[in-house]
């Protein structure tokens, strides 16, 4: 039997046994400003964890720089992957001083590139099976719900990550139904205002190349711009429209991003619209207006249903953009996790820049997940119905 | 046909326009500022006055320019790479990858690299070519992959090697599609790296986010109307010069 080597294995267990054996695993530091000390897997570990960990860690490079199957490489994977998760926790607790609440313990690069080497064995393990979209989002409900109960369980209480959340629990959650709020608040209103506009620019071509090219000069202008532009307009209308004020209108806050974050919305879910209405092929709708359906019959009947899977795909791009953009609303006055980034850059404390960043990672991936998904899925029937 | 003669001209004629009033306002603000003064408040100054507008454009376009060029010849290797018989086994994992890279925010990529590499330029390079790799490789890929069959056959035919069929038929065949990409990632860049600023990057970032620590509202619009003006140019110079590799390939203009 001749041994034969996975070419992304090979990069995988290059990257494995770089962060294994040369990277720090864990970083200590006296208090949570201060630069870390690097700890490598066996001194951040006690005795009895750190060498198994060891040993799993090798050997699921091992799986992965074989060609084994798919399922082996999907168990060393999740094996490797889980260790690691309930380890760095073990670790945090082990460096952290009896009693000691100032010390902050923080993965260092050595553990974030051995996720990044097995979640990419993991998700080219996922690519290669071709999972049905179903499938896919049961995936992402089991990583979630494990993630979940890792996070209830306070085995990671001793990271640095969450002693900044522990600090302010309460405003954790304000800021997070403030960020998603505006996303989805700002997408809702760009999908109603943008499917009109999007069928009145397929219906009269006058109006499609003035309006899609306004919309993409303001995708033009940069975020922190539009955001601060949008404060004197929305000022002047609270300080001189009656009732504006007391609906919550104001210069700073959250009004500006809101408006924001509805006009870059536009462009996709407008465009999108168009195009896959202008996809719509003429058979279908010959056909329908043969069969005597009115126009108002047609567009629900046929060309929306046939245009749905693009409109979809734009209001993905809206969705996963605004989780991101809404970050920035943190510079106007509009909350979101946005205010933990730059308090945190602020305090040059990386533990809160990240409790801001991935929080909104973990909106925009899962989001984008489930979207991809509704799309395969709402797009499928449309392939089987016509020969593409 | 004098009308439509005019139609043709005017777009051209607002472009040079645009052009001229971006170089006065850069080089010469001084002249705008009667402008921008019912702006300001208390007697703020209308003109940004903490570095000159013309140094940060340029550094604003260096930054840009040196991450999408690096995010250019990454970004297409690695299409080269995937779409040769030797690479194709990572095809399927690079597309899931970009899919996944485009999920993570620019600002919280800024802030991550802060640790990594400090303050300044070089969180702004790195989030600012994480994020221009993706439009490219995944117009790359589209480029290499929907060749005409017959082209490529007809090459091998012609006795060319692997070599000389990428850099003489696929590459200048798909060149348009690249650019395409090229294109969407530099107007993304030039966005994003008003939000380097945040990180102490010297760019047109820092003009709008004085303006909105001062509640200069003259500053904001200046540091965004640059920015804007700088993004439309450089999108239509990029459009005609795709237009013009299109028609050198013989291929019609989507």
């Amino acid at each position: 039997m001749t041994v034969r080597f996975d070419k992304l294995g090979v990069v995988i267990a290059a990257i494995v046994a770089y962060a294994a054996f040369a990277a720090p695993f864990a970083t200590f530091r006296a208090n949570r400003i201060v630069p870390g000390e690097a700890r490598s897997i066996l001194e951040a570990l006690p005795a009895a964890t750190g060498s198994p960990l060891l040993a799993v860690i090798v050997a699921a490079a091992l799986i992965a720089l074989l060609k084994t199957p798919l399922i082996m490489r999907l168990a060393a994977g999740v094996v490797a992957l889980a260790a690691l998760a309930l380890l760095i926790g073990v670790a945090g607790s082990f460096l952290t001083p009896e009693g000691n609440t100032f010390a902050r313990i923080s993965p260092a690069s050595g553990f974030w590139l051995l996720i990044f080497a097995f979640t990419l064995l993991l998700a080219d393990v996922l690519t290669r099976l071709n999972l049905s979209p179903w499938a896919r989002i049961g995936v992402l409900v089991v990583a979630a719900a494990a993630i979940g109960m890792l996070l209830v369980s306070g085995s990671w209480n001793s990271l640095s990550i969450l002693k900044e959340y522990a600090n302010r629990a309460d405003s954790f959650w304000a800021e997070a139904s403030k960020h998603v709020t505006l996303a989805l608040g700002s997408l809702a209103a760009a999908v109603i205002a943008g499917l009109p506009l999007g069928i009145l620019c397929h219906r009269v071509e006058k109006l499609r190349a003035g309006v899609l090219n306004v919309l993409n000069i303001i995708q033009t202008i940069p975020s922190i711009a539009l955001f601060g532009l949008l404060i004197a307009p929305l000022g002047w209308v609270a300080t001189h429209v009656p009732g504006a004020a007391s609906l919550g209108i104001r210069g700073i806050g959250t009004a500006p991003a809101f408006v924001a974050l509805f006009l870059y919305s536009l462009l996709p879910v407008v465009a999108n619209t168009v195009v896959g209405l202008a996809g719509v092929p003429r058979a279908a709708n010959d056909a329908a207006r043969g069969m005597g359906m009115t126009e108002r019959q047609r567009l629900f009947g046929v060309e929306f249903p046939l245009a749905f899977p693009v409109i979809l795909t734009g209001i993905r791009i809206v969705l996963v953009q605004n989780i991101g953009l809404t970050t920035i609303a943190a510079l106007i006055g509009g909350g979101g996790f946005g205010v933990f980034v730059f308090q945190g850059v602020g305090q040059t404390a990386m533990d809160l820049v990240l409790l801001g960043a991935v929080p909104t990672v973990a909106l925009a991936f899962p989001a984008a997940i489930i979207l991809d998904a509704v799309i395969e899925m709402t797009s499928t029937g449309r392939r089987e119905a016509q020969p593409a | 046909m004098k009308e439509a003669g005019v139609k043709a001209w005017l777009p051209s004629l607002l472009r040079l326009a645009l052009v001229v009033l971006l170089i006065a306002f850069v080089t010469n603000p001084g002249w705008f500022e009667p402008l921008l003064k019912p702006l300001t408040e208390s007697n703020a100054p209308a003109i940004y006055n903490q570095g000159s507008l013309l140094t940060l454009t340029l550094l604003h376009l260096r930054t840009v320019l040196i991450a999408t060029v690096a995010a250019t010849i990454v970004a297409v290797a690695l299409a080269i790479l995937v779409t040769r018989p030797a690479g194709v086994e990572f095809l399927p994992l690079s597309r899931s990858l970009v899919n996944i890279g485009q999920t993570f925010p620019p600002v919280a990529v800024l802030a991550l690299a802060v640790p990594a590499v400090g303050f300044g330029e070089k969180p702004t390079l790195i989030a600012l070519f994480l994020y221009g790799l993706l439009p490219i490789f995944e117009n790359a890929l589209t480029g290499l992959t929907t060749l005409p069959a017959n082209v490529v056959e007809a090459a091998r035919g012609a006795g060319m090697t692997g070599w000389q069929r990428l850099v003489k038929v696929e590459l200048p065949l798909s060149a348009p599609i690249i650019l395409g990409g090229i294109r969407l990632s530099v107007v993304i860049s030039l966005a994003t790296a008003t939000i380097g600023s945040t990180v102490a990057a010297r760019t047109l970032g820092e003009v709008i986010i004085a303006g909105l620590l001062s509640n200069n509202l003259a500053f904001v619009l200046q540091g965004g109307l640059i920015v804007a003006a700088l993004a439309v140019l450089i999108y239509d110079g990029l459009s005609a010069i795709e237009r013009y590799t299109a028609r050198r390939m013989g291929q019609e203009t989507a």
